[in-house]
């Protein structure tokens, strides 16, 4: 996430590009959600709010209303335009009824989006694209247009010709005599995948443990606060100074008790939040996966039928036939298709490569973080108890000299 | 009866108070563990969470990945840290009362760097005034007796290092009371239930505070002594107890659970069982009154055969009470008299049927007829203590209750905290493993540092709860004691009961001697047999009537005994009480401390990611 730093003027109208007064830059925040309509198609808009003093967008300050499906319209797109590229994960769609419209799981939400959208933004390639201005600037109306034009009925044109391209290859494989999908062998390319399965596991583990914890803690606040009553009521029949020193210990009991909810909220958002969200980085580094699984294969297709297309060529212009014209087109043509799809193909192992490296620096960031924050909660959680059981001392003690014990 | 008319145990001035060993003086109770200890005190340790075998059943157990977590080579820290839980979790499950194995030379204040293991400054140093507490908390507990170092006696009770309770322990006569070896023994004579026919007997060790015999150096030490009982034993003995203390909040014993000896594994049965009667020992021993008892000296030193009248079934009771009732009704002399030495013993549970049944008519007829007892229950301060009491009952069920719960939620924080800290920890491994890039290593490194704080935090937080269900538990204990108050309280009302049924009874009486005398003066000479009547009546009557003193002094005595033993018990209470809180408080404050230093570490090593922005 880059925070906004507000550098030269706050107004002006168009900078120039070479503007003296500061390095370039795009940040975006997701702000007050906000629940729209009624019944079950109530939903949550988002304000999303772009500053930045690039040129190539409108000006440098831009206000705009957005909402789940809006997000989900601009990864899509970039995941088609931009194969070998690791998309920033989206926050899951919400499974349950109930808990759509909780505070906490808006404001993970809200937060996740936040995260999505700035990281798309500080993404080299990413933050160029066309996908990433529209969804920036263009009105709410537009937006609605542009969204539903491509995930209404209307499956997206490249969804369709992929689908035609799958079962062409599918068709070749059989004509072709190969049940088995081609696969690559490159060995680093095995290792890396066989890593990114294993880091899958082991994340999503530490992630059930982290729910889990949060869960504790949370049980933990209850069980202080029902002792703290019970211990209260119990200083009521012992009456006088001991009572008061019962009261004091179950003030702080009930106290505790708020305390161990509110580092409780805190973990889910600084801790847990961001292991779940490893997790989802993960996944989309499997969609690149399967990504370039394809562009692989279909590259394997068309280098191989372009090649038989060769030989037979080679034959007609021999045999001096008249369908050596039509064959040299069809030739060329697929020649053509053929180098397009090794390019494709090369552009996602090229982005890939660059990608892992990146990925792995985001992460080593952001999990420092996510540590970070969690080691200093929990810190201060402990300190925050020592106080308070301190305190109770410090009366125990006071009573303890005064009624002569001890 | 002897011991009925004594007063409560004066401390006798010979014997110095025994005070609260300071933590220096702490020797290592657990030596049969074997330790690997440096010299720096250790950090985090393993400890199991006490079983509270008997009455106490908190309930939770070890925490299942104990011997994966403990085995951890937690290479950053001192090594200490490693080698200790493996040790522990292989030594005993019998010791109860064992202090975490850390005990060792630690300075009382905390300015010396109590935390010598910690690399960052601890947050909580900044406490210097008052001091941290988290050196005193790994021997709050205190052995009294000083040659218990061996650890020999598996089960030899370790008295808390409240003082209030250690100061009373210090004025029982007993000096050590310890309950072992469990042996399965056959009946000897055939059971009536088909398969039946073991029993467990146990071996009671004890030692008195006086009478000393020389041993072979000319020195003199306390005799021990040595006798074998079975559970039917300690009924019996609570049972005469309960017979010759009237009045008295005489320590409740451990049930007879029937149900759980069959649905138990024998081995946790009968060690529950084992732990439960040591407890009951010990605080008859603590009883400033019944301590001093014969019945009691008599169960932990005759040999042999416990020569105490065992308790007979009711069902003999009742025989012999059915064979006696026709001889009271047709009024045959002494037979149907109420004997004067039995007034001293409530009707409930003895043979006299008439008695019984007179008594339960005197009942409902005050409950239900209206009519104004002859004697009421006139202490107004007795009754307003009566009500507290319930009260009490009542919060102390409530926070016995909550406090177990609470124990249970401390406990799964640090299960979860645990298993999180593996899984990180198996996944830094992965990185390490499967490492490429610089990032990785950097990223695993860090992984490894937050896992094994949540181990190590994990382990604090286990250790704690067992340290807090040590404290807690004097609420569990003082709700038992409520079942003794209440004991104290029904004699009391038994006694009142028979003295309202012999003045009932003497009114009759003197109705009847009225109208017989009434009708016989209408008769010119009197009526012979009238007189005669009337003269039977009156030796009635004179017998009554020092059935009637004698119960009334029973009433005013068990009175007696009831007030003193509830000054006593409120002081008690209140000593201990005073005691539990602070243990507990002490307790959660020296553990959170320490939990604190290992996160601040943590804290501090990964700072540098919170200076940069993501």
């Amino acid at each position: 996430m880059i925070p906004p730093q507000e550098i030269g003027p706050p107004k002006s109208s168009s900078q120039s590009p070479r503007s003296p007064s500061g390095a370039p830059f795009l940040s975006i925040s997701v702000t007050d959600p906000v629940k729209l309509g009624n019944g079950v198609q109530a939903y949550i808009s988002y304000r999303v709010i772009t500053k930045t003093n690039l040129p190539e967008f409108q000006g440098p300050e831009k206000i705009v209303i957005r909402r789940y499906s809006d997000f989900v319209w601009l990864h899509d797109k970039l995941a088609d335009k931009y194969k070998g590229i690791f998309i920033p994960p989206l926050p899951e769609k919400s499974a349950v009824e109930k808990f759509r419209f909780s505070a906490e799981f808006i404001e993970m939400r809200r937060q996740a989006l936040d995260i999505f959208v700035n990281r798309i933004a500080s993404h080299p390639e990413l933050k160029q694209s066309e996908d990433l201005k529209t969804f920036l600037e263009e009105d709410e109306e537009a937006m609605e247009r542009i969204r539903s034009f491509e995930t209404g009925i209307f499956k997206k044109p490249a969804d369709l010709l992929q689908m035609f391209k799958d079962v062409q290859t599918k068709v070749t494989d059989v004509v072709l005599g190969k049940e088995k999908p081609v696969e690559e062998t490159d060995p680093e390319y095995e290792k890396l995948k066989h890593y990114i399965f294993g880091l899958e596991d082991h994340l999503t583990e530490t992630q059930k443990q982290a729910v889990r914890l949060v869960k504790r803690h949370r049980e933990l606040g209850q069980s202080l606060s029902e002792f703290g009553k019970a211990i209260k009521l119990l200083g009521a029949c012992e009456g006088d100074s001991l009572g008061k020193v019962f009261a004091e210990l179950g003030s702080k009991s009930e106290l505790l008790s708020i305390k161990l909810q509110k580092e409780a909220h805190n973990l889910l958002m600084n801790f847990e939040e961001p292991l779940k969200d490893y997790v989802r980085c993960v996944q989309s580094i499997k969609d690149s996966f399967s990504h370039r699984a394809n562009a692989f294969r279909l590259h394997c297709e068309l280098t191989e039928t372009t090649k038989l297309k060769e030989i037979n060529l080679e034959k007609l212009n021999l045999m001096r036939s008249d369908k050596t014209r039509e064959a040299e087109i069809e030739y060329r043509e697929l020649k053509a298709e053929s180098e397009e799809a090794t390019r494709r193909f090369e552009t996602i192992i090229k982005r890939m490569n660059e990608e892992i490296v990146r990925f792995q620096e985001q992460k080593t960031a952001e999990m420092g973080l996510a540590f970070h924050l969690f080691a200093k909660g929990q810190a201060k959680l402990a300190n925050d108890i020592a106080d308070a059981w301190r305190s109770v001392l410090t009366k125990i003690e006071a009573y303890s000299l005064s009624s002569g014990h001890d | 009866m002897r011991g009925r008319n004594a007063t409560p145990a004066i401390p006798d001035p010979t014997i110095p108070p025994r005070s609260r060993a300071r933590p220096r003086d702490r020797r290592c109770i657990l030596a049969s563990a074997t330790l690997i200890l440096s010299s720096s005190p250790p950090e985090g340790h393993g400890g199991n969470a006490a079983m509270m075998g008997s009455e106490v059943a908190f309930g939770f157990d070890s925490p299942p990945e104990t011997e994966e977590m403990e085995s951890l080579a937690l290479s950053d820290a001192p090594p200490t840290v490693s080698s200790l839980p493996a040790a522990i979790s292989a030594s005993s499950d019998g010791d109860l009362f064992i202090s975490p194995p850390s005990a060792l030379h630690f300075p009382l204040s905390s300015t010396a760097s109590g935390d010598g293991g910690d690399p960052a400054p601890s947050t909580a140093s900044s406490f210097l005034d008052p001091p941290s507490y988290a050196d005193i908390v790994f021997s709050p507990f205190d052995s009294q007796n000083g040659d218990d170092d061996n650890g020999a006696d598996n089960g030899s009770m370790l008295r808390r290092d409240s003082s209030p309770r250690s100061t009373r322990a210090a004025r029982s006569d007993y000096l050590k009371i310890s309950v072992s070896d469990p042996n399965k023994e056959q009946e000897t004579v055939n059971s009536l239930v088909p398969g039946g026919g073991t029993y467990f007997t146990y071996l009671i060790t004890s030692q008195m505070r006086f009478g000393s015999a020389a041993n072979g150096d000319g020195e003199s030490e306390p005799v021990e002594f040595s006798v074998r009982r079975r559970f039917r034993d300690v009924v019996t003995l609570a049972d005469r107890l309960a017979e010759g203390y009237r009045g008295f909040c005489i320590p409740p014993r451990p049930d007879k659970s029937v149900v759980e000896s069959q649905v138990m594994q024998k081995n946790e049965f009968v060690e529950q069982r084992r732990s439960a009667l040591e407890k009951y020992l010990w605080r008859l021993a603590e009883h400033p009154v019944i301590g001093m008892s014969d019945e009691l000296r008599v169960f932990l030193q005759a040999k042999g055969k416990l020569p105490l009248p065992t308790t007979t079934d009711v069902a003999s009771r009742m025989l012999d009470g059915a064979v006696r009732l026709p001889k009271q009704l047709f009024g045959e002399g002494a037979a149907a008299q109420v004997a004067p030495q039995e007034v001293v013993q409530p009707a409930k549970g003895g043979r006299d049927l008439l008695r019984i049944f007179k008594e339960l008519k005197q009942a409902v007829t005050i409950e239900w007829g209206g009519v104004k007892p002859l004697l009421v229950e006139e202490d107004k301060e007795f009754l307003a203590k009566k009500e507290k009491m319930q009260d009490l009952e009542l919060q102390l069920s409530t926070a016995s209750q909550q406090a177990e719960a609470l124990v249970n939620a401390q406990q799964d924080v640090g299960e979860t905290m645990g298993e999180m800290g593996l899984a990180f920890i198996k996944l830094a491994k992965f990185e390490t493993d499967q490492g490429i890039y610089n990032s990785q290593r950097i990223r695993a490194t860090d992984t490894k540092n937050v896992a094994t704080a949540a181990v190590k935090a994990s382990r604090l937080y286990r250790e704690l709860n067992a340290q807090t269900v040590k404290h807690l538990d004097t609420l569990h204990e003082y709700l038992g004691l409520m079942l003794a108050v209440n004991n104290a309280f029904s004699e009391r009302a038994s006694a009142l009961l028979t003295v309202q049924t012999l003045m009932s009874d003497l009114t009759t009486l003197n109705i009847r001697i009225d109208k017989l005398e009434a009708a016989s003066s209408k008769i010119f000479g009197g009526d012979r047999s009238r007189l005669r009547k009337v003269e039977e009546l009156r030796e009635t009557i004179k017998v009554t009537e020092d059935a009637k003193s004698c119960a009334i002094r029973e009433y005013e005595r068990i009175k007696e005994n009831n007030r003193n033993e509830l000054d006593r018990l409120d002081q008690e209470r209140k000593d201990d009480f005073l005691s539990m809180l602070k243990g507990f408080v002490i307790n959660q404050v020296g553990y959170s401390e320490k939990v604190a230093n290992v996160w601040a570490t943590v804290a501090e090593e990964t700072s540098s990611y919170a200076r940069g922005n993501s």
